[in-house]
């Protein structure tokens, strides 16, 4: 096991399985048919992803360095938290960008009992380290285990 | 982050729960990226990327009805991105119900939040508010609370105004407050770039394959990029704007460009030159030969990858009013000489709304319309995204609906051969 230590951007604890993408995650490409047609598990959906493309985002650990593409991005992560189709937490490697900081800012003000944690500038040993169905604990001081 | 006392007040509640909640938004965004005060928004509109009614978006039109059920509106009017459909554009009967019936049900009542909360009328539908006919044009330093990838990156580079790479909903908050966090793009240090981009090719690029190429390496930094002297000159004309719209879109599509610098040629270039590149910066070469493994390189997810396509799509983002006309050219000299009257595949040419009606007036309207191309005002990318379309094969010159959707990418070189000749 190892502990990496970054920053909270939006706090709570959660223990779920990793899913790590190593490049940018596009967020509306990601999102978009799962939210559209009634997909619970939230299937990513982005072609150009290989590290993503048709796993479930629902409920896991989502390791990445940071989100890309279109300005939709936070409104799309905003939505997939209102309907319950979020990923457990999000562990950015770098420090997060604006459109997925918007989503998880909009989420936790203007949603109730929304529970995403949120980490950022863990590190590019992290995303490295972190391997998919890795166990991932978040802390509430942005200590984040993977075993 | 220092507020102001009216601003702190604000966020206590003076001017009521709703407003307090909508500055806490704006102070959390603030204080993530390290923001030391809020700014004014001196633009005279805003932008908004939401600008489609579907379904799924029921959180974001609950949370719309609730700025408008508590007055909490903006003294901004604004554009807002394309409408996601338009009858005009070639689809069978089961797409027609899909879109109408159940992705875009909420699409009239959504327009009218908008028109609630401050459409500037009702051309303003464009990813390319910027257009003369359009009339969203920023000036030089203008502060802007826009979302839009594509039009953010042409406002911070090709106009030199400023504004950070808002999420939708982001956007309107901003505007409704009047002011937005100073951080990122809005500050000098957060605008000068982090890598040098050498062009080293033998013909013009591609506008839309470059900026991939750029998008996919520097993602979110700024790029200053050299060796575009060549092709482009020292002058923002009709010509290079269009060339930089589509490069700039493809940029903030493929990767996450907020802002670009073009030696010699955008305004803060030309003002600071070198000067914007920080020490350390890191540098990547592009020859033509990165161009053709770049395109090489795309996947295609076709599910037969030598279907022949079903319809094309040019203009993503939105086509000036140049550019309309130059197409329209194109189009009927590649049809005279391949010998055919109208182009092979169906073909949609996207614009504004305010474009359109310009374009309309001119005698290349009804020579376009002899080809076949339809010209519409849609959103490509918003037509694309149901589950008929993932198995249809289109081809587009849009590296950003390339991005987003199952389209495949073509030069536009490629995609005029493919729609006048059939090769």
């Amino acid at each position: 096991m190892r502990e990496f230590k970054g920053r909270v951007v939006a706090p709570g604890t959660v223990t779920a399985p990793a899913l790590v993408s190593h490049g940018g995650l596009n967020t509306l490409a990601s999102f978009q048919k799962a939210l559209q047609f009634g997909d619970k598990k939230a299937t990513c959906g982005d072609q150009n992803n290989p590290d993503l493309y048709n796993k479930q985002m629902l409920g896991k650990a989502l390791c990445l360095p940071q989100t890309i593409g279109s300005t939709t991005g936070g409104l799309v992560l905003y939505c997939a938290c209102a309907m319950e189709r979020q990923p457990a937490c999000m562990l950015f490697s770098k420090p997060i960008d604006s459109l997925a900081a918007a989503g998880s800012i909009l989420a936790s003000v203007w949603l109730d009992g929304v529970n995403m944690p949120v980490v950022d500038s863990l590190g590019d040993e992290f995303l490295a380290y972190a391997k998919d169905g890795m166990t991932i604990t978040v802390k509430d001081d942005g200590i984040v285990c993977v075993d | 982050m220092y507020l102001t006392p009216e601003q702190q007040a604000i966020l206590d509640g003076s001017k009521g729960e709703t407003m307090a909640k909508v500055m806490k938004t704006l102070v959390m965004y603030g204080d993530t990226f390290g923001a030391d005060k809020m700014v004014p928004v001196t633009s005279e509109y805003n932008h908004l990327v939401t600008s489609f009614g579907l379904k799924m978006m029921k959180p974001v039109f609950d949370l719309m009805q609730q700025l408008i059920d508590a007055g909490v509106v903006s003294s901004q009017q604004f554009s807002v991105d394309p409408r996601p459909v338009d009858k005009n554009v070639p689809a069978n009967f089961l797409q027609n119900f899909i879109f109408n019936k159940i992705m875009y049900s909420k699409q009239e009542s959504y327009e009218k939040q908008l028109n609630e909360l401050g459409l500037m009328n009702e051309d303003a539908f464009t990813c390319a508010c910027y257009l003369d006919q359009v009339g969203n044009k920023p000036g030089k330093g203008d502060v802007l609370s826009w979302a839009e990838s594509s039009a953010v990156v042409y406002a911070n580079s090709v106009l030199g105004a400023r504004c950070n790479r808002n999420s939708g909903i982001m956007d309107i908050m901003g505007s409704i407050a009047g002011f937005v966090p100073h951080f990122g793009l809005l500050t000098d240090e957060g605008r000068k770039a982090t890598w040098v981009i050498k062009v080293d090719c033998k013909r013009k690029p591609e506008a839309q394959l470059l900026g991939s190429a750029i998008g996919m390496k520097v993602m979110e930094d700024v790029p200053y990029i050299t060796g575009m002297e060549k092709w482009l000159g020292t002058e923002l004309n009709d010509e290079n704007c269009a060339y930089l719209k589509d490069f700039g879109a493809a940029t903030a599509s493929n990767g996450a460009v907020g802002l670009y610098h073009i030696e010699n040629l955008t305004p803060e270039a030309k003002e600071l030159g070198a000067s914007l590149v920080t020490e350390g910066a890191q540098v990547y070469v592009i020859d033509d030969a990165e161009l053709e493994r770049v395109q090489r390189e795309y996947p295609v997810i076709w599910k037969n990858p030598n279907a022949k396509p079903k319809l094309c799509f040019v203009g993503c983002p939105h086509m000036s009013l140049q550019q309309l006309k130059d197409w329209t050219d194109r189009v009927e000299e590649g049809l005279k000489a391949s010998g055919n009257q109208k182009v092979l595949i169906p073909t949609v040419f996207t614009t504004a709304p305010a474009v359109k009606k310009e374009f309309e007036k001119t005698p290349y309207a009804a020579r376009l319309a002899a080809t076949g191309v339809v010209l519409s005002y849609i959103c490509p990318l918003m037509y694309m995204n149901n589950p008929l379309c993932g198995s249809m094969s289109v081809i587009t010159s849009s590296n950003k609906l390339r991005t987003y959707t199952t389209a495949r990418y073509y030069t536009e070189a490629q995609i005029l051969d493919k729609i006048t000749k059939g090769v």
